[in-house]
């Protein structure tokens, strides 16, 4: 278990340090000159110049990269125009925001957090029982109103559901406060309420696919030999399905759960558009609007680190569910 | 035909001799006109229709049959497995005196698992992966055993192990299905049959699976086993050597209808079907000419959605005419045959049966 643990984590490493790279590399094949945007009218060949020395653009590319990592891991000095000391993790100074990129990412992270987290713990719960529900009553009007609903949610756009959610609860109803972010921390029931809207889309949305996938697992595994075994054993109805089919069904569910939560904790964009609420994704958008590179590269290195954490996690949550996984 | 020849591969000289089945009522298990129905979407398959037999405790039943005879869904049956909403069934299943079609769904599993257990045919699909093999023997003696703890259960389990003959069953306990090999794997699922001590074992095809050197301990334990709990023993097979070795009764499967029945003896040394001299002659033979050549049955099992009329084994049996047009309009019934307790359902006559036996089949040398 410790080596196939160590295996995944070495393996998570070397994806994440490829990643920087590409996005490393990706700040100087923008067809955008970074300098340009800094210096503004005034502009003039040798202040062009100045500028690229402070930002280290004429260091060999190397070089410039060492120092990228070493802020990100040590914190760096980057000189009196970017705001001179800059802590770990340092991910460079934007002239756009005129902030350290670290801090617009402190700010906007905890928002996504906020709407995706409690949002895939809403879908998976809604999808995974309802494609049970659906399996289990197959053929039945409550298995054709299952998969009628999440027909539905697969079929429909975040931004037309959320607005139609904003239109019945927070402008005709007047139930919810119009969407915004409180730190949980601060106040939870402000927290709650301000987002519950866009936890209610996407769950919708996602759920969708994690009823018709646990839905067809659970059909499957019901007719596995293990699944008779169990109820040959006198087994009541809800360990045997409980605690025999669903452990068995749920595998393709975590892994599709790992990469959709891992892409969403990258950003989700039309969500955060949709209700006004500034998190990460519109913070990526916005940064490719204005040319905003270090925050474009912070904001894709963090999606990176996401998707790859959430595969790792998921690799581990295999092995605990399926012993077999253990031994590769 | 010698009667001191061996059977197809099982040693009966030196086992007493068997008397004939009993039919009396207050057998462990009895079932009586059995009939299993699925509506599907095809059409009414008729997977069992009219099956009667009763196996006593200490005694083995071996039902015998292709794929699609209903010696499977006949098994499920008495235990009470099909799904309530697509399965029709009807006659009755007496389990200790308790009729079991019919009883409430939670009654039925109550007797499931603690009064009769099943033993399946791939013990790798049929165990959990993901639970330790120690585990499922627990969960199965606890859900018997309300009262018994974990350490009780665990130390149970570990006994049922070691008794099935698994070396170090308390390392063992801990270890997954796939860490155990066929053999193994066959022995824990019998250690998790038997963990209640039921009354009554079902075995379904359980050394199919294996291979032919770990059959035999798979057999000879069930045999021991028996012995020691004194359990009523179904064992299903297509095998014919298997059901002579073990076997005190046969019944033979076609279609989904009993076509022969009676001790191991009666069915084995003078087969009375044409469809039963069909099986031995497609059984290879240590005893026989090794150049002899295997006679399968010519065509293929029957659709039940659409059985054959009248005998429904007509369309494959080369002495169908013999009979006149009766073997096409008429089901033949179960009628005794031979020796008492012997019962056949087939058109021909007691002394036709004899003549074709002994020049198509006995001769050839096949069933010896």
């Amino acid at each position: 278990m410790a080596r196939f643990l160590l295996k995944r984590l070495f393996s998570a490493t070397l994806t994440l340090f490829a990643v920087s790279v590409l996005t490393f590399l990706m700040f100087f094949a923008l067809p955008r000159d970074p300098v340009s945007s800094i210096c503004s009218k005034n502009c003039n060949p040798e202040r062009l110049e100045r500028v690229r020395d402070d930002l280290g653009l004429n260091d060999p590319l190397i070089s410039q990269y060492a120092g990228y990592m070493k802020g990100i891991v040590t914190g760096r000095d980057l000189g009196s125009a970017q705001g001179g000391r800059c802590d770990a993790p340092c991910l460079g100074w934007s002239y756009v925001t005129n902030e350290a990129v670290s801090d617009t990412i402190a700010r906007v992270l905890p928002v996504t957090l906020s709407i995706v987290i409690p949002a895939a713990i809403l879908w998976l719960l809604l999808g995974v029982g309802l494609g049970m529900i659906s399996a289990l009553r197959r053929g039945t009007w409550l298995d054709r109103a299952a998969i009628g609903f999440s027909l539905t949610g697969a079929s429909l756009q975040l931004y037309f559901v959320g607005a139609v959610l904003l239109m019945v609860f927070v402008y005709n109803l007047r139930l919810l406060p119009v969407p915004s972010y409180t730190s949980v921390f601060e106040n939870p029931a402000k927290w709650a309420s301000g987002l519950a809207l866009a936890w209610v889309s996407l769950a919708f949305l996602f759920s969708a696919i994690y009823a018709r996938l646990s839905r067809a697992q659970m059909l499957e595994t019901l007719s596995e030999d293990f699944v008779r075994t169990a109820r040959a054993k006198g087994l009541a109805k809800p360990t045997v399905y409980g605690r025999h089919a669903l452990r068995a069904a749920i595998t393709p569910v975590v892994t599709i759960a790992g990469l959709d939560v891992g892409g969403a904790l990258g950003g989700t964009v039309i969500t955060e558009t949709t209700f006004g609420i500034q998190g990460l994704g519109r913070t990526a958008v916005d940064a490719v609007r204005s040319g905003d590179l270090p925050t474009i590269m912070a904001t894709v290195l963090i999606a990176a680190v996401f998707v790859v954490l959430a595969n790792v996690l998921v690799d581990l949550l295999y092995a605990v569910i399926d012993p077999r996984v253990r031994l590769r | 035909m010698d009667s001191s020849e061996p059977l197809p591969s099982g040693e009966p000289d030196d086992r007493p001799a068997v008397p004939a089945q009993r039919s009396d009522q207050d057998a462990y298990l009895r079932v009586d006109d059995l009939r299993v129905r699925f509506d599907t979407s095809d059409g009414v398959v008729r997977a069992v229709d009219g099956v009667s037999f009763s196996v006593d405790r200490g005694r083995t039943l071996g039902i015998v049959g292709e794929s699609g005879s209903g010696k499977s869904v006949t098994s499920l049956a008495i235990l009470g497995l099909h799904d309530p909403k697509r399965t029709t069934i009807t006659g009755e299943i007496s389990v200790g005196g308790r009729q079991v079609v019919g009883l409430a769904d939670e009654e039925v599993r109550r007797l499931r698992g603690r009064d009769m257990a099943m033993i399946f045919q791939d013990p790798l699909s049929a165990l959990h992966p993901y639970y330790t093999v120690g585990r499922q023997i627990a969960e199965a003696y606890r859900v018997h055993h309300p009262k018994a703890n974990r350490r009780e259960a665990r130390q149970r389990a570990v006994d049922m192990l070691d008794r099935v003959g698994i070396p170090q069953p308390a390392r063992r306990f801990d270890q997954y299905p796939h860490e155990f090999s066929g053999g193994m794997r066959q022995r824990a699922m019998i250690a998790m049959s038997l963990v209640n001590d039921p009354a009554l074992l079902i075995a379904d095809e359980p050394t199919t699976a294996l291979d032919v050197t770990v059959q035999a301990q798979i057999l000879d334990l069930l045999a021991d086993l028996q012995a020691e709990f004194h359990s009523a023993i179904i064992l299903i097979t297509h095998d014919l050597g298997v059901v002579g070795q073990v076997a005190d009764d046969v019944l033979v499967m076609y279609g989904g209808r009993a076509v022969e029945r009676g001790s191991v003896e009666q069915v084995l040394r003078s087969p009375q079907h044409p469809y039963t001299w069909g099986l031995l002659s497609s059984v290879p033979s240590l005893h026989g000419d090794a150049d002899a050549d295997l006679v399968p049955i010519p065509g293929n099992p029957p659709s039940l959605i659409n059985l054959p009329q009248g005998c429904a084994f007509h369309p494959r049996c080369r002495y169908a005419d013999r009979a006149g047009s009766r073997s096409r309009t008429d089901v033949p019934e179960l009628r005794p045959a031979g020796a008492a307790g012997h019962l056949v359902a087939c058109h021909l006559g007691e002394e036709e049966r004899a003549t074709f036996y002994a020049e198509d089949v006995a001769s050839v040398g096949v069933a010896r």
